[in-house]
């Protein structure tokens, strides 16, 4: 098998006294779906943190596409081609929609262009380009008609694609979705679950943490679960959801 | 409009504006011109911090008195060189002290700049209030160096006694047209500065940190190296506007020149004129700065504070966006209607 394209070992992080993760192994393959599930507090969101670099772990270690991300701050880790999306949108409120997806693009693909260390030969983007690709990420999540307007006029729904669209503009490797379903209704949680596949298809690596069940199920290719900080089960959907100790820390023992 | 054009256009209507009012044959205009445009140049540089970035710095005066000392202590070294220098480089400090004011203004700059950068690296960690209390405590340690520091006069202060003309050539200027002149200058650097960075990826990477610092990490920014660089501009811009200020107010003292005016103007101002553009500071310092002059010549000094201070709070609660944010907004409005109207 190939080198996997995340490799997450042993990672623990304790806030105070309170353990929220704690010995988490985790390997995610090129081009996989995988869906990260669990109740309230169980640490998806420290999970993501940690591998994203927006809080450090204690213990472990995150390897992504064969680099040790140890030590390395939020944006590098972008910049290597981690993107995420964040559980309540936070979109940059004083910029237009489109501005929003051209500060990854200038911050992150023109940045990766200037660093050596990148063997793939990117080239710098001009401000035509840019304004292509803003356009084309736009037309890609349905907000194409919105590229002038501010955060605060659009939708809950145009939000969450707007989050996407401006992860997305990274150009990542692998994108972790955290709950960019939350509070929509069931059309438009299919409408994001078809963009997400849409994603998958071009390549792109997808982590989704989610708690619709009915869109984590047909999402998935596999199921990770996690339980106070311990992951209790990974595997194919249809088995997971079946094991009785996820069941039982989804209903109580 | 490109750049070196703007830069241009501005340096023109500076000196337009130079023209008349020499042609007007006043000298007070330009003493209280001369006070407007070192309030344009604080309230442009407090804005790429404050503005652009988000980050509220209240020890303004610090660095505006950094500038200012750095000039006198310069001064005092031109003033007695056989002293202050070992014999081999005398010749050399007698050849080119006194220093000119331009040389003084670059000097004041770069070690403005410096402990800019040297407190956004102790302070950025901080944000909100933190932020702002972190810089107010900076104006408080400088001002008690300042004041037990003998060298630059302690808490007596020092004079710097100017010349009454500059002679260039054959050709002789009042200094106070000078000194006027150089500030317009001034001036026109600082506000081609922030348009520039305004429009520039610099400008994008500075509003999303605005915005929110964590989801401008997330998409690559790399903000404490881009709050660095802010900090680092806007006190470089600060200690310049502070440099030629002794030889116009030709005796400072500490409690002068980290005067309280200077913070809450320099907040002021940016705040009444919107902080999003680079032509709020701009109208703000020119509104208020005017006023204050107008204040300072029938009251006193102290209700041009209290009358920035009160209109910042009137501005905050009911026009957040300033003059220039809803000037704006209005115009998008009219463009809008008048766009559905077609």
């Amino acid at each position: 098998m190939s080198q996997p394209l995340l490799e997450i070992t042993n990672l623990g992080k304790r806030f105070g006294g309170f353990v929220a993760l704690e010995g988490i192994n985790l390997t995610v393959q090129r081009g996989e779906r995988v869906g990260l599930i669990g109740p309230n507090g169980s640490g998806k969101s420290t999970l993501v943190n940690c591998v994203c670099g927006t809080l450090s772990n204690e213990t472990g270690s995150v390897y992504f596409d064969g680099q040790d991300m140890n030590g390395l701050s939020a944006h590098q880790r972008t910049h290597r081609g981690m993107a995420r999306s964040f559980q309540l949108p936070r979109p940059f409120g004083s910029l237009t929609v489109q501005d929003n997806l051209r500060i990854p693009l200038l911050y992150t693909v023109n940045a990766r262009a200037h660093t050596a260390a990148d063997t793939q030969t990117r080239s710098h983007l001009s401000p035509a380009e840019i304004d292509a690709r803003c356009a084309e990420l736009l037309g890609l999540v349905g907000l194409a008609d919105k590229a002038d307007k501010l955060p605060r006029d659009l939708t809950q729904i145009e939000m969450r694609k707007l989050e996407l669209a401006r992860a997305m503009a990274a150009d990542p490797k692998l994108l972790i979705a955290d709950e960019s379903m939350a509070g929509l209704s069931q059309s438009e949680v299919a409408d994001i679950v078809a963009l997400l596949i849409k994603l998958n298809e071009r390549g792109i690596t997808i982590i989704l943490i989610e708690h619709i069940m009915s869109a984590v199920m047909s999402f998935s290719q596999r199921l990770v679960v996690l339980v106070s900080g311990r992951k209790i089960a990974d595997g194919k959907p249809e088995a997971v959801v079946n094991d009785p100790q996820v069941i039982g820390a989804y209903l109580g023992q | 409009m490109r750049t070196p054009i703007f830069f241009i256009v501005a340096l023109l209507c500076g000196t337009a504006v130079f023209g008349a009012a020499l042609w007007s044959g006043n000298d007070y205009i330009f003493y209280a011109g001369y006070v407007v445009l070192h309030f344009i140049v604080l309230a442009t540089a407090w804005n790429i911090l404050g503005g652009y970035c988000g980050y509220v710095n209240f020890g303004s005066a610090a660095f505006f008195a950094i500038g200012a000392y750095s000039t006198i202590a310069l001064h005092k070294l031109g003033t007695n060189i056989s002293r202050y220098f070992p014999d081999a480089i005398a010749p050399v400090a007698e050849l080119i002290m006194p220093l000119p004011i331009p040389v003084l203004i670059l000097i004041g700059g770069c070690i403005a700049g410096l402990v800019g950068l040297g407190t956004g690296y102790l302070t950025l960690r901080l944000r909100g209030a933190f932020f702002a209390i972190a810089t107010l405590a900076l104006a408080v340690v400088l001002q008690t160096l300042v004041v037990n520091w003998e060298f630059v006069g302690g808490a007596r202060g020092a004079y710097v006694i100017a010349p009454q003309t500059l002679s260039i050539g054959n050709f002789e200027l009042r200094y106070i047209h000078y000194l006027a002149f150089i500030m317009i200058v001034l001036v026109v650097i600082a506000i081609t500065v922030a348009r520039l960075i305004e429009r520039s990826r610099l400008g994008y990477g500075f509003a999303s940190i605005r915005d929110d610092e964590l989801a401008a990490e997330a998409c690559g920014v790399p903000t404490l190296r881009l709050k660095l660089i802010a900090t680092t501009i806007s006190g470089a811009l600060m200690g310049m506007a502070g440099a030629p200020f002794p030889y116009y107010i030709n005796y400072l003292d500490p409690a002068s020149a980290f005067n309280l005016s200077y913070g809450v103007n320099s907040i002021a101002m940016p705040m009444i004129g919107g902080t999003t553009s680079w032509m709020g500071p701009l109208v703000g310092a020119i509104i208020i700065a005017t006023l204050q002059q107008w204040m300072t010549v029938t009251f006193s000094s102290e209700w041009g504070v209290l009358f920035a201070g009160a209109l910042l709070i009137i501005f905050v609660i009911l026009a957040p966006k300033g003059i220039v944010g809803h000037a704006q907004d209005f115009l998008r409005r009219r463009r809008q209607q008048a766009g559905a109207n077609r």
